[in-house]
């Protein structure tokens, strides 16, 4: 894998939502999340509404239902949380099989897990439709500023050489009859994790200094920024989904 | 009672709260993109990048926390406050806590300066709060070094919870009633042990590097030549 260009979670295909500009990508996300944490959590349908959206981009971007929703599971952590919620929240109690939960826990509950859910839905359709390259450039189209893309650029390389010197450390603790299994690996690792650091850093201080000396100046040439900005048309195109789950939201605070 | 990750996930707290936190944050961000484009010289711009590689990397690492099914991670703060400044530490943490949010759906969008407070800011601000003062009182040794380091990562991490407990009371979507007192010490208790462990990882990452590349450790720097008393303002040593 060359550096930055793919990352885990991308999905290599040529489909219409792949080929939008990656900053129309990353606002219509945004404001599609925020219209969905600011709708009310009582209007149930408006969250089917919403996964309706998400699963028509899914479908149009062609990523597969199975693979959208085993990569969800990053949110396991707060559907915990959630579970906890009926029983430890205050107020009006309702009987539901048999237990007394709390009815603003429940209602708590379902709206960590569907928000939380959808957002989580559509930053891997982000993710699996614009390379990390193509993000940091939308970035910078959004007039993120430079110090910010320039760390957000050498984390994505880095990370990829701070693997690789893990990589080797590792092929030589064994080749030195090193045993790495589960636990005992993290002692090993924790001994190393020093040396990594350091070794990671001189190899990509090398890299940084052979790009400024050949020009480097904080950002990223013009050819790497590829067809130019988004047209007016794309905007339009993308706009559709934020535009529909902000009326969706709108409706839903007025109704409830 | 069960939790949770630092990364605050969409739905968790309210709108208006995340709002203001938002903007919040952006105003203190802007502030260290000001002050840190200063910073960024030659020597700290790989620097910053690995950090953030290094923090986005390790944060993938999941502590299991056998009592009660918790999980947490580390946050790097103060290593970046260590190895690159305040400012640029900051920015470092709020980068790594975007790229997360937007294409691992870790942390939701709308909740991304909650996390930053949390994690960048409020992490980031304790740890350095606690190396400026702890490289003057301790002794100028490796072990003072990391006892420093040691303390000051478990510190901000704890403070950093903390905050989530504060965003939590001002805008939590469910009332706790009395029980929010247990979640601040659940929080407090589960990331004192995460602690531990970004304090012992902080620890031996710096002693490493001011070993080998003292050079690299911003924290150090007004402290090496200290013939004239260098005194480390709260903010940027000079």
């Amino acid at each position: 894998m060359g550096a930055g260009h793919g990352h885990v979670l991308y999905r290599e295909s040529d489909s219409p939502v792949h080929r939008l500009p990656p900053e129309v990508k990353i606002v219509a996300m945004v404001v599609f999340t925020v219209a969905v944490v600011a709708t009310p959590r009582e209007a149930f349908w408006a969250f089917g509404a919403y996964a309706l959206l998400v699963a028509a981009v899914a479908a149009l971007a062609r990523v597969g239902p199975r693979w959208l929703l085993s990569r969800a599971l990053i949110e396991l952590p707060f559907v915990l949380f959630a579970v906890a919620l009926p029983f430890l929240g205050a107020g009006e109690r309702v009987e539901v099989l048999g237990l007394r939960l709390s009815e603003d826990g429940l209602h708590g509950a379902w709206n960590i897990v569907a928000k939380g859910t959808l957002g989580v839905l559509a930053s891997l359709l982000l993710a699996a439709t614009t390379t990390t390259r193509d993000l940091i450039v939308g970035l910078d189209r959004l007039h993120c500023p430079q110090v910010l893309t320039q760390i957000a650029t050498f984390m994505l390389r880095y990370l990829d050489v701070l693997v690789g010197e893990a990589r080797r450390m590792r092929v030589a603790r064994i080749s030195r009859g090193d045993d790495p299994r589960f636990l005992w690996q993290l002692r090993g690792f924790a001994a190393g994790i020093g040396a990594l650091f350091l070794r990671a850093f001189e190899r990509g201080e090398r890299v940084y200094l052979a790009m400024l000396s050949r020009g480097y100046t904080g950002r990223m040439p013009a050819v790497w920024q590829g067809d130019g900005a988004a047209t007016a048309g794309q905007w339009l195109v993308a706009a559709t989904v934020p535009v529909l789950a902000a009326s969706i939201a709108a409706t839903a605070v007025v109704l409830t | 009672m069960e939790t949770l990750a630092m990364h605050i996930s969409n739905g968790i707290i309210d709108g208006p709260v995340a709002a203001v936190f938002a903007a919040l944050a952006l105003a203190a961000l802007t502030g260290c993109v000001l002050r840190g484009r200063r910073d960024l010289d030659d020597r700290l711009a790989p620097m910053a990048g690995l950090v953030a590689a290094f923090i986005f990397a390790v944060q993938m690492l999941n502590f299991p926390i056998f009592t009660a099914g918790v999980s947490g991670h580390l946050l790097g703060g103060a290593l970046a406050a260590m190895l690159v400044g305040p400012w640029v530490g900051a920015l470092c943490v709020a980068v790594v806590l975007v790229v997360q949010a937007l294409i691992f759906g870790d942390g939701g969008v709308a909740m991304l300066g909650l996390n930053i407070t949390n994690m960048a800011l409020l992490g980031t601000a304790a740890a350095y709060l606690l190396i400026a003062v702890l490289l003057r009182v301790l002794p100028r040794t490796r072990a003072g070094l990391a006892v420093t380091a040691f303390v000051s990562a478990m510190v901000s991490v704890v403070v950093a919870s903390q905050g989530f407990v504060l965003q939590y009371w001002l805008g939590g979507t469910t009332d706790l009633g009395g029980n929010l007192a247990g979640l601040a010490g659940t929080m407090a208790g589960v990331h004192l042990l995460i602690g531990i462990g970004e304090g012992l990882i902080t620890a031996t990452t710096v002693l490493t590097v001011a070993k080998v590349r003292p050079d690299l450790v911003y924290a150090l720097r007004g402290l090496r030549s200290t013939s004239a008393p260098a005194v480390p303002v709260v903010g940027g040593v000079r």
